[in-house]
């Protein structure tokens, strides 16, 4: 315990008058209280504070969505896909990858606010709101990027079952309609259950603001002040909706498996693809929550407070899990697919392993496998931020790959040899880029406007700790709180 | 019916039509010289696109029917055989439980697949689902003379009977529906079936070695049947159950 200890240099600080406590385990769980306002005025600092770097940034980031995201999209519904890489075999492309990959982002926001909260794991506390937003605003980038994958984008509306005089309905067969009513059902769900748990939080910025940004909160909050009606009605809905997002959460991806699972090609007709999209979207997903937060905990005031190693060791844990099962659900899908023995699927393997890409199939198995194994059983490195944000951006580049290897070079390797061509990306490169601007901008524009800590949630936690004493030592518990 | 035939369940649960009232093609590989003669009168006939040469490159050709060099042997005892590949007009076709918005039916009276050039929102999922990849996508305004001079005088000779595709639809081949439905109107006006031989597509129509027929697989007594019945006949893909209606005769 006090090895570790030493680690919460940041926190120490912070509390000088704790420093008695050195070696409490009560420290693991925050038990280190401020009053509450002192700790509400924390949070409201760090949105209040902005530098010329965050300025600079967001500036850049204006640039990069404005020519990347509005211009480069604008040209290519004005000119056709041909301006994007896409061709015969490989008629989805980027787009469809980037598609996968944000809907995979975006399953950590749940996965952890909602997984975590019903079985009531605390180190979740402080970082719900943050990965809660990743859902949300990835969502958003994974529905513009299926946008921008489709030849008459202004006709997207057809797939809505629209009443008209012709009979003309969408075709429930398909799975792309499932995504279609999978994904607006997620983005609707997690956008609700994103706000409920924001309103005590938009009710304290209410009570701590002025000018323009207290009528902004005063809106938000929808006049919450705390009583003790509000706050039970606030808890069942709550309680309600993180049980009601779960099944959300796991058949979103599953049915986006579905696109591919139920589509009669080499390498993607695998029933192992429902689990396997889940557990791969929760594995980029932790990755870039750990990336998240080490930069808010970096570059935001006060965060070293609420953002903690003994997070980073809980969600380094978590993420050394998910790469356990990842790797079963690889190596499940691929040996299931190589002992079929199909021989499009057999030169489909055969050419992933010593084809022109199988340095991308490589990389994934290493940056989602070996190095998560190699290097997250270690707590010292689990407790060392930028070397957690590191394996987290390096899990997300190998879960790219993934998406890639199965979105255009599975489709590049089919069943007429005659077509075999591989796919080159020419404007999906500045969409993507665009994706990623957007998500950014939007990260940091809501942290500039709504509180990214629930501050109720870190105080109702320290509320509900206790310690026992076991022996000699302390052990640090969670008394029920309803 | 008592028992269900799992053989003749499509993938929409409907019950994949039965043998008759379908219209059949039969292509020889042993005559093909690859001569591409059905190519050039398909993109004619059906006013496909001239997707330009660094389109055409990048594998963006958009041709209904294409013919598949193969080399088999090492030098010198090379030999090069053709495969001309066009839609198979699946009887379970798996491009049509896919499209989200029923851009790509099963044509009940011709029991074809069709493609309707207006409903399609351009997701490709068609495409991606054809295991003979022979839907070809519209990338650009290939068709429209303002964006691209060089066509100017082609579109001067567009047949009339079939639809200007624009951008950001998928097509396919038809066999030719609008020369079915001629010949079926005709015959119908003059109170009988359409005979054998009346009419063919245009690709079997060019084809200078006979390699190509076209007919009606209902009626035995056919050319297509016959022909279909041959001891060199195969389904391309036969495992995938996809039931196809276009027959190779292998090379003898």
């Amino acid at each position: 315990m006090s090895a570790v200890s030493k680690h919460y240099s940041g926190a120490e600080k912070a509390h000088a008058h704790h420093q008695e406590e050195e070696h409490d385990p009560r420290e693991f769980l925050m038990y280190d209280p401020k009053p509450r306002g002192e700790m509400n005025d924390m949070v409201m600092e760090s949105m209040m504070t902005t530098s010329w770097k965050f300025w600079a940034v967001i500036a850049v980031l204006v640039v990069l969505v404005a020519s990347c995201f509005v211009y480069a999209w604008g040209y290519m519904i004005a000119n056709g896909l041909g301006t994007a890489g896409v061709m015969r075999p490989s008629y989805w492309g980027v787009f469809l990858v980037n598609t996968v990959f944000w809907i995979g982002i975006s399953h950590a926001g749940t996965f952890i606010s909602a997984i975590l909260r019903v079985f009531k794991a605390e180190f979740r506390r402080p970082f719900t709101r943050a990965a809660e937003l990743m859902t949300t605003f990835g969502l958003i980038q994974a529905g513009a990027s299926i946008f921008m994958h489709m030849g008459r984008v202004w006709l997207a509306y057809w797939m809505f079952p629209i009443p008209n005089e012709r009979m003309l309905w969408p075709n429930f067969h398909s799975p792309l309609m499932w995504d279609l009513l999978a994904i607006t059902t997620y983005v609707l769900g997690s956008t609700m259950y994103l706000f409920l748990p924001l309103i005590p939080d938009l009710a304290m910025a209410r009570d701590r603001s002025t000018g323009w940004r207290k009528s902004f909160f005063k809106v938000l909050a929808l006049g919450f002040r705390g009583t003790e009606g509000e706050w039970r009605h606030l808890q069942t809905a709550m309680n309600y909706f993180a049980f009601a997002i779960i099944p959300v959460m796991f058949s979103v991806h599953t049915i986006v498996s579905w696109d591919f699972a139920m589509a009669m090609r080499p390498g993607w007709s695998s029933s192992v693809f429902g689990p396997y999209f889940v557990l791969g979207a929760l594995h980029s997903g932790m990755g870039a929550v750990a990336v998240v937060l080490v930069i808010m905990r970096a570059t935001m005031k006060h965060m070293d407070y609420f953002i903690r190693k003994e997070h980073f060791d809980a969600l380094g844990k978590l993420m050394l899990i998910v790469s356990f099962a990842y790797a079963y659900f690889f190596f499940n899908d691929y040996i299931v697919q190589w002992y079929g023995g199909d021989r499009a699927t057999d030169n489909l393997l055969h050419w992933l392993e010593e084809g022109k890409m199988s340095w991308m199939f490589y990389q994934l198995i290493l940056f989602n496998i070996i190095i998560p194994w190699l290097t997250l059983w270690s707590k010292k490195i689990r407790t060392t931020p930028w070397l957690l944000a590191i394996i987290g951006i390096l899990i997300n580049v190998g879960m790219y790959w993934e998406r890639y290897l199965i979105v255009p070079v599975m489709l590049a390797v089919n069943r007429m040899p005659f077509t075999w061509r591989l796919y080159q990306p020419r404007i999906e490169i500045f969409l993507t880029v665009g994706t990623f601007a957007l998500f950014l901008l939007f990260y940091m524009i809501a942290s500039r406007l709504i509180p990214l800590i629930p501050v109720w949630e870190v105080q109702e936690g320290q509320m509900v700790h206790t310690l026992r004493k076991v022996g000699k030592t302390h052990v640090p518990t969670v008394s029920e709180f309803e | 019916m008592t028992t269900i035939d799992l053989n003749r369940i499509g993938a929409k649960g409907a019950i994949a039509e039965e043998a008759e009232g379908k219209w059949g093609m039969v292509i020889d590989r042993d005559v093909c010289t690859g001569c591409q003669a059905c190519v050039a009168a398909c993109a004619m006939e059906n006013n496909i696109a001239y997707v330009g040469e660094e389109d055409a490159g990048y594998g963006r050709t958009m041709h209904w029917i294409r013919i598949e060099r193969f080399w088999e042997g090492e030098y010198p005892e090379v030999k090069s055989t053709h495969q001309p590949m066009l839609c198979q007009q699946c009887g379970h076709a798996p491009c049509e439980p896919v499209c989200p918005v029923f851009a790509t039916p099963h044509s009940m009276s011709e029991q074809i697949n069709l493609q309707v050039y207006n409903r399609c929102i351009g997701t490709r999922y068609c495409a991606n689902n054809c295991p003979y990849q022979v839907r070809s996508f519209n990338w650009r305004d290939y068709q429209d003379n303002r964006l691209r001079p060089e066509i100017t005088i082609l579109s001067n000779q567009f047949n009339p009977d079939v639809t200007v595709r624009r951008r950001g639809v998928m097509e396919k081949c038809s066999f030719c529906i609008q020369r079915i439905h001629k010949a079926e109107d005709k015959a119908k006006s003059e109170g009988r079936e359409v005979e054998d031989g009346e009419f063919t597509t245009a690709c079997a129509q060019a084809c200078p070695a006979n390699a190509i027929t076209f007919g009606r697989l209902d009626n035995p007594e056919s050319l297509v049947s016959q022909l279909a019945q041959n001891e060199r006949g195969y389904k391309h893909l036969d495992e995938l159950n996809t039931l196809p209606r276009v027959t190779y005769l292998k090379e003898g």
